[in-house]
């Protein structure tokens, strides 16, 4: 099957949502905040059918929180990559689970190693860390008694 | 007794905890259950009892440091876990690799995913009762391709085999024909696992119709690999995004019909069959030349980021790894498969009876060394 080349799918969604900007570099959509709701469940129907989310996880870039979700659809054959830049002081973000059911699962692992609370999720709680864990352990100015960072070579 | 009395009786629900410590939980996973009598009518899963930060780790090593904790995410296909890394690197780095590198990758891959596979149709077949026999056939089988790696690459376990940039050595003299012997010897017991097992009566009886995924259901909760392809999608990231030598390589993608327990166990058997397939092909089209390409043991990579995902044994195996032009990774995140294959137990097993959560749990081959990470 021949695959839509990312422009394709870049100029799609860009009728639709022209607030859309392409990240240089990486070719992810960057999305405003509160579109995102909106943006995945276009995303999710037809004709773009991105039917499978398949990875959500966030980066620690100090000035901001970025969100990263993977999209896939398997039965287009097509892939695309969203980003959503957070302040780190207003961490509050609309949940997909209601869009995708793999979001629940993963947006609580977001959650637990970056302190990213998704509204509308139906169960968040910690998950890889215990339930009464302090701290988001994957942001970069978390510290803990027990963790020593190794010198840089 | 008088009759109109009975019918205030009610049966109370009834919480029971499977795990952490449970011989048939794969590991480390605690089920709470609540039961009807014995229908399972809710479960939550908690997981974490594994988790090592490795992700945190990761940013505290150099790219080639961080090579053999991919041996502990999933420990019984370290190869994978180590292509799945080594090719995210390499992507980031935009480094070719020698053809002779691509094709030693193809086949400790190949062959890893059969001894990761031999396990889980082992330990399957062990929890739905069939005590011990078929288990150990399968552990005759995997020393074979263990004994394999350990005269790669040193290790029987956790190999550090994949390099960035290649392979750590190139192939000991002599090893294509002990492969070769292995393949002769595999075929035949892969049918015999198949008039032992496969269609063995009470085998199907405890595993046919259990634990129905649906493809929409399966697609939804972003399970993957073999699990997807029983449900009957035909998607194999080896085919779809095809990395290092699989497009040169002829293999089909089994599939199953009812996505339930026993189509799961069918397509892993004939998954087999395709690897020692593609294992044969890449033997016979082996180049020579040197196995890697002088990297440099510490790697400074340019500012960007990538996502590479690979088929592993369990599923899609992704790897996103942020530099930040040091030498270390700034962020790495690893997509597990197990971890989304997991996620939806809970939906497959309520309405079942308790015996059958073991079966479905079994049927999934999860991990938790890649769920807890």
């Amino acid at each position: 099957m021949k695959k839509m080349r990312q422009d394709e799918i870049f100029a799609d969604i860009k009728a639709v949502f022209p607030e859309i900007q392409e990240e240089a570099g990486s070719g992810a959509a960057v999305i405003p905040k509160d579109l995102l709701l909106k943006v995945a469940r276009y995303l999710r129907g037809e004709p773009l059918a991105f039917d499978n989310l398949h990875c959500v996880t966030a980066i620690d870039r100090k000035e901001k929180i970025e969100m990263v979700y993977i999209l896939y659809s398997v039965s287009k054959r097509r892939a695309l990559t969203l980003k959503i830049y957070l302040s780190p002081e207003d961490l509050n973000i609309a949940s997909l689970a209601s869009v995708w059911r793999s979001a629940d699962w993963l947006e609580r692992e977001t959650y637990d190693m970056f302190g990213v609370v998704f509204s509308g999720h139906p169960d968040m709680r910690r998950i890889l860390n215990p339930y009464d864990w302090k701290g988001y352990p994957l942001r970069k100015d978390y510290t803990h008694p027990e963790f020593i960072p190794k010198p840089r070579l | 007794m008088n009759m109109s009395q009975t019918k205030d009786i009610r049966t109370e629900e009834f919480l029971i905890n499977m795990g952490p410590q449970h011989p048939s939980t794969h590991g480390v996973l605690f089920l709470e259950v609540k039961l009807d009598g014995e229908i399972v009518v809710d479960c939550t899963t908690h997981i974490g009892y594994l988790h090592r930060s490795m992700e945190k780790i990761a940013e505290n090593r150099t790219y080639t440091q961080f090579i053999p904790f991919t041996d502990r995410i999933d420990y019984v296909a370290s190869m994978n876990n180590n292509l799945g890394y080594v090719t995210a690197v390499e992507k980031l780095m935009n480094l070719e690799v020698p053809e002779r590198a691509k094709y030693i990758r193809v086949i400790v891959a190949e062959l890893n995913r059969i001894a990761s596979h031999l396990i889980g149709i082992g330990t399957f077949a062990q929890d739905l009762g069939a005590f011990a026999t078929p288990l150990f056939y399968c552990f005759r089988e995997r020393e074979k391709i263990i004994d394999i790696f350990d005269r790669i690459c040193g290790n029987r376990l956790t190999y550090n085999y994949m390099r960035i940039g290649g392979v750590q050595f190139d192939l000991p003299k002599g090893i294509d024909e002990t492969i070769k012997q292995f393949i002769a010897y595999m075929r035949p017991k892969l049918d015999d696992y198949d008039t032992l097992l496969t269609y063995n009566a009470i085998f199907l009886a405890r595993s046919k119709g259990i634990g129905v995924l649906p493809k929409s259901l399966a697609i939804d909760y972003s399970v993957s690999g073999p699990n997807l392809r029983a449900s009957g999608v035909r998607w194999d990231i080896r085919k779809e995004e095809p990395y290092l030598v699989y497009e040169k390589m002829e293999f089909d993608i089994p599939v199953g019909v009812n996505g339930d327990a026993w189509d799961r166990y069918k397509v892993r058997i004939e998954e087999m069959r395709q690897s020692l397939r593609i294992v044969e092909q890449a033997l016979g089209a082996l180049p020579e030349g040197d196995p890697t390409v002088k990297a440099g043991r510490i790697q400074k990579i340019a500012p960007g980021e990538a996502y590479m995902r690979t088929e592993n044994p369990r599923g899609e195996l992704g790897f996103y790894i942020v530099s930040d032009g040091s030498t270390y990774p700034y962020r790495l995140k690893i997509r597990a498969p197990s971890f989304s294959n997991l996620a939806l137990l809970p939906e497959l097993v309520k309405g079942l009876k308790v015996a059958d959560i073991i079966c479905v749990l079994g049927s999934l081959d999860i991990l938790m060394g890649e769920i807890d990470r």
